[in-house]
């Protein structure tokens, strides 16, 4: 807290300086040079945004359409047929459609016959199932008992509902916070409290070396080791789970939720520690009941972050989760989520389809989760910087 | 990894009630189990730590070997005799480098801004510190979406559209190690800033102040005075930004790593194997897993030995620096 | 086209891509193609079939390697993007296997026993004559063209049950299976040790037929499949029409049959 002090006093000093001093023509443009590159960390998380977000835009406005049955259209009706609504039959935007020429919209015909033809004759095949409804709603679709939330878009009838993966992606994230948030506060509250100052200048390094853990190395790990010792200690059925996976992801987050725990505990004032002891608690009385309902909100904020990356880990889940796209509680299940329905499924994606788009759009919700909790967790710490500056 | 190691032998009980009697003057049960499980839940941690890198580094020093190393995989990737991870090395080296190229000068200029020119409690700051919080919470996959719709799709995709562009076929608009070293740059440009920030805060106001008493002008005083005095915080942050991008996988899967490759790359826009890619290929698509866990477990020790080295001498500069601050304040 | 342009795809360099299934059978004819041509430059990355369909449409690659067959959807796509219906070469022969667990008391399953258990209306081993316990699926991610050819042959264009976990690759399903006593996974014939290969019966009458490289070259077993080059027809000529007749040659498909798939009938191939 002395230190912020001292940087706003400071800064202000600083400018008063300046006055004195009249930066040079070149030196002013120079200025507004740097002025200009630091805003680009502004305009990265604008353009993240606005470029996941365009791709999935015709999603999200409804406005793609994954119906895959269409009246065939004879060569003769086709010279009779609106140039617009040829484009439309044909998936051809206006620009494209300007560029072709006669014989390659012929050929162009020939093969939207033979996709029409090799069509299976099925009930849903004129469902748009990019629709809100689709992705959200269950289904009966053609050759299943009752309606399902069913994620299979390589099919006859691509099925985009997005249930299983969030179920999925909540499960992979709750079984970490569960693994992680209680072993890492605790360590928070013994490092920043409990522990020797020498012990502590040791331990908080090495608690963040987890941190310098790859990601596909955990996922690895989890995959080849911790899978199978899991399994041959629980005996269940399904070697990868939500359970393995989460725990991986668990040790991810650890540093995480760590690291901003402790700066919060550790930036309550020294004074509130020493009085409490001075009043004859013990330090663990002092650090339970004194420090950390003082620290709270940051150790909140530190959750929230954890959630955040947790939801948004790759690889782990990748590897380790078994990838099963089921509607399922249970967490010793197969589980998929949505950062590894994105790893697995894009590269394979024609540019601009709807498969593309539909995995755009689990990119721009995932982005909306993230941008949400750290701003949260941001103002959260913001407050308590204040409140405790404040106080101090 | 000489930090840990110790750790694994250590035994939670015997220190804990050592410092409940020195420390605390009450002694009720309450604090001694309390400070106990805290206690070991801290161990439990480093030790589950300890475990993965042990059973890494044993199950991997068999496999590896001078030649593993310094060979490539000319012959087949998944024969424990003759593949190497040379071409992921140089992949992994390269687009790392070329990323630093690219996020040192934006990241030390925006902490310059934050740190010499903007003031602490306007809006535009608060706004700035908000964005590099938030860019490093974004998810990395987010990222490699981005790369592919930012980079690779639109300004690939203008680039091939105007005079740079090789005719009919994309020159630019497809997966290069250009595009996902800018990728990367993007994802590490919070880890730049709040290193250099952190180390142009430790310079001592007094030396600014004489600079600036001595006629020198602000950009000169920082240019000049300031920056040098930083350099070990700019170069944390560029260590630090190097050893997270090395093993990220995500970002990368759709703006430029190769599956396999039969030559180095050699130009901007050409795809490159990567180390972090091939274990990722290595534990899940080799054709018998049992025969290439060898190499599997090798390629995991370099990938580790390579992010774990560079952060370890990240922590090192950064801890020199730390108590120097604290010496001069 | 691009000849005039001094920076297009230089002769002699040729990018294939698509099939991970294919990678390693691409690379060693690249290999031995290009010991023969030293002058020939052959690139070869995976992915998957669909991603090399991506890549002949955006022009990012001479070939386009394939497990499956080429889709209208791609075929529009590819007319889109060069006004022409790509060529199509079969260049080799795949069996898959369907995997059990060496433990397995199962040996043989008809076809319509594996549309049952692949798409989960048989969810015990009961059923099929086994013991009492539940099938576990393994299943591969939808990007791959083993997936689609399973879906497509085997369960008849149907569902994947939802319970199916995916893998990432041939080799993760095999080790699933070889791990699992109650699994059961598909993949290509060639891949092997670790789990028990079931023989296949065409339905209830018919004998039991293993997966074995006569059965499949002679088309005998029931679930084989064509592994397939796509090229753009304007390319098909000089450096590239010349490498894609010796992979249909005597000596191309000696490497089909070393690296564990199985050649083409004689007289589909290639005179040279």
């Amino acid at each position: 807290m002395a230190e912020s002090r001292q940087t706003s006093g400071r800064s202000h000093g600083w400018m008063g300086l300046r006055r004195g001093h009249q930066a040079r023509p070149l030196e002013w443009l120079g200025e507004k040079a740097i002025l200009g590159v630091s805003l680009s960390a502004i305009l990265m998380v604008f353009l993240i945004f606005l470029f996941v977000a365009r791709e999935s835009l015709p999603v999200l406005l409804g406005l793609a359409d994954s119906g895959v049955y269409h009246e065939p259209v004879s060569l003769e009706e086709m010279a009779r047929m609106p140039r617009g609504e040829l484009a439309d039959y044909l998936d051809l935007s206006a620009a494209e459609m300007e560029r072709m020429d006669e014989a390659t919209l012929k050929l162009l015909m020939e093969v939207k016959a033979e996709e029409i033809a090799a069509a299976p004759e099925d009930k849903d095949a004129r469902i748009n199932t990019v629709s809100w409804p689709y992705l959200l709603l269950p289904h009966q679709w053609t050759g299943y008992d009752k309606p399902e939330f069913i994620w299979q878009p390589v099919s006859a009838i691509h099925k985009y509902n997005v249930v299983p993966l969030f179920i999925g992606s909540l499960k992979a994230t709750l079984v970490a916070l569960l693994f992680a948030v209680p072993l890492s506060l605790a360590a928070a509250i013994y490092v920043s409290q409990l522990a020797a100052p020498r012990t502590r200048e040791l331990l908080k390094p090495a608690i963040e070396m987890l941190a310098g853990i790859p990601s596909v190395v955990l996922g690895f790990f989890a995959l080849i080791v911790l899978a199978t010792v899991l399994q041959n200690t629980f005996g269940y059925q399904s070697r990868l789970n939500a359970l393995v996976a989460g725990i991986a992801l668990g040790f991810a987050i650890i540093p995480v939720v760590f690291s901003i725990a402790e700066d919060a505990l550790t930036s309550v004032p020294r004074s509130y520690t020493q009085a409490a002891l001075a009043l004859g608690a013990s330090k663990w009385q002092a650090a339970w009941k004194v420090v950390l309902p003082a620290a709270i909100p940051g150790v909140f904020a530190a959750v929230v972050l954890g959630f955040g990356r947790a939801i948004g880990e790759t690889m782990i889940v990748l590897m380790a989760s078994g990838n099963a796209s089921i509607v399922s509680w249970n967490i010793l299940d197969s589980t998929r989520t949505i950062t590894a329905t994105i790893a697995a499924e894009l590269a394979e994606t024609v540019v601009g389809g709807h498969h593309y788009r539909m995995l755009f759009l689990l990119g721009t919700l995932l982005f909306a989760v993230t941008f949400a909790s750290n701003l949260v967790a941001d103002l959260i710490i913001h407050r308590l910087k204040a409140r405790l500056e404040g106080k101090a | 990894m000489d930090v840990q190691t110790p750790q694994l032998h250590f035994e939670p009980g015997e220190r804990e009630p050592e410092l409940i009697h020195f420390r605390a003057k009450s002694r009720d049960w309450a604090s001694c189990l309390f400070t106990g499980l805290t206690g070991l839940a801290t161990w439990l941690i480093l030790g589950m730590l300890g475990v993965i890198l042990v059973n890494i580094l044993v199950n991997g020093w068999t496999g590896l070997s001078w030649r593993f190393i310094i060979s490539n995989s000319d012959q087949d990737m998944f024969d424990v005799n003759k593949a190497g991870v040379l071409p992921m090395i140089v992949g992994t080296a390269a687009r790392v480098i070329l990323m630093t190229l690219f996020v040192i000068p934006v990241g030390v200029t925006t902490a310059i801004y934050l740190t010499e020119y903007a003031r602490t409690t306007s809006l535009l700051t608060r706004i700035i510190r908000g964005a590099v919080n938030n860019l490093a919470g974004v998810p990395s996959i987010v990222f490699g979406l981005f790369g592919l719709g930012f980079f690779i799709l639109f300004v690939g995709g203008l680039m091939d559209r105007s005079v740079l562009g090789g005719g009919p076929e994309p020159r630019w608009g497809k997966p290069a190690i250009l595009w996902a070293s800018l990728t990367l740059a993007v994802m590490t440009l919070p880890v730049v800033i709040v290193a250099t920030e952190e180390s142009l805060k430790a310079i001592p106001q007094g030396l600014r102040e004489a600079s600036l008493a001595l006629g020198a002008t602000k950009l000169q005083t920082i240019l000049q005075i300031v920056l040098p005095q930083a350099m070990p915080g700019i170069m944390t942050g560029g260590i630090l930004s190097v050893s997270r991008a090395a093993g990220e996988v995500a970002p990368i899967l759709f703006t430029g790593a190769a599956y396999y490759m039969a030559s180095y790359p050699k130009a901007l826009t050409d795809q490159f194997m990567d180390l972090g890619y091939h274990v990722f290929i290595l534990s899940t698509q080799s054709p018998n897993i049992e025969q290439t866990r060898p190499i599997l477990y090798a390629t995991v020790v370099v990938l580790l030995l390579l992010t774990f080295a560079l952060n370890f001498v990240a922590i090192l500069i950064r801890t020199r620096m730390r108590k120097q601050m604290r010496a001069l304040h | 086209m691009g000849g005039s342009l001094p920076f297009s795809a230089s002769a002699g360099n040729i990018t294939a891509k698509g099939s991970d299934t294919m990678v390693i059978l691409a690379q060693k004819w690249a290999e031995l193609y290009m010991q023969k041509n030293p002058d020939n430059k052959i690139q070869v990355t995976g992915g998957g079939s669909g991603t090399g369909f991506a890549a002949l449409q955006n022009k990012t690659t001479d070939l386009a390697n394939a497990s499956r067959p080429i889709k209208p959807k791609e075929v529009s796509a590819c007319i889109k993007a060069f006004g022409k219906r790509p060529t199509e070469y079969k260049v080799a022969l795949d069996g898959l296997s369907v995997y059990v667990n060496n433990e397995s008391a199962i040996g043989e399953l008809t076809l319509d026993q594996l549309d049952g258990i692949f798409t989960g209306k048989i969810r015990n081993w009961k059923e099929v004559g086994g013991g009492d316990a539940p099938i576990t699926i393994y299943s591969r991610e939808n990007s791959s063209g083993t997936y689609e050819f399973f879906k497509e042959h085997v369960l008849k264009g149907k569902d994947f049950a939802a319970s199916a976990q995916t893998m990432p690759g041939t080799a993760a399903v095999l080790q699933a299976v070889a791990k699992d006593k109650n699994g059961i996974g598909y993949g290509g014939a060639a891949y092997g040790e670790g789990a028990k290969h079931l023989k296949v019966k065409k339905d209830e009458t018919s004998p039991g037929v293993e997966p074995i490289a006569d059965n499949i070259a002679n088309q005998s077993y029931p679930i084989w499949r064509y592994l397939y080059i796509y090229v753009n027809p304007d390319l098909d000529k000089a450096e590239i029409g010349a490498y894609l007749k010796w992979i249909r040659s005597d000596e191309g498909q000696k490497v089909v049959e070393q690296v564990g798939y199985f050649p083409l009938p004689k007289n589909w191939r290639s005179g040279s």
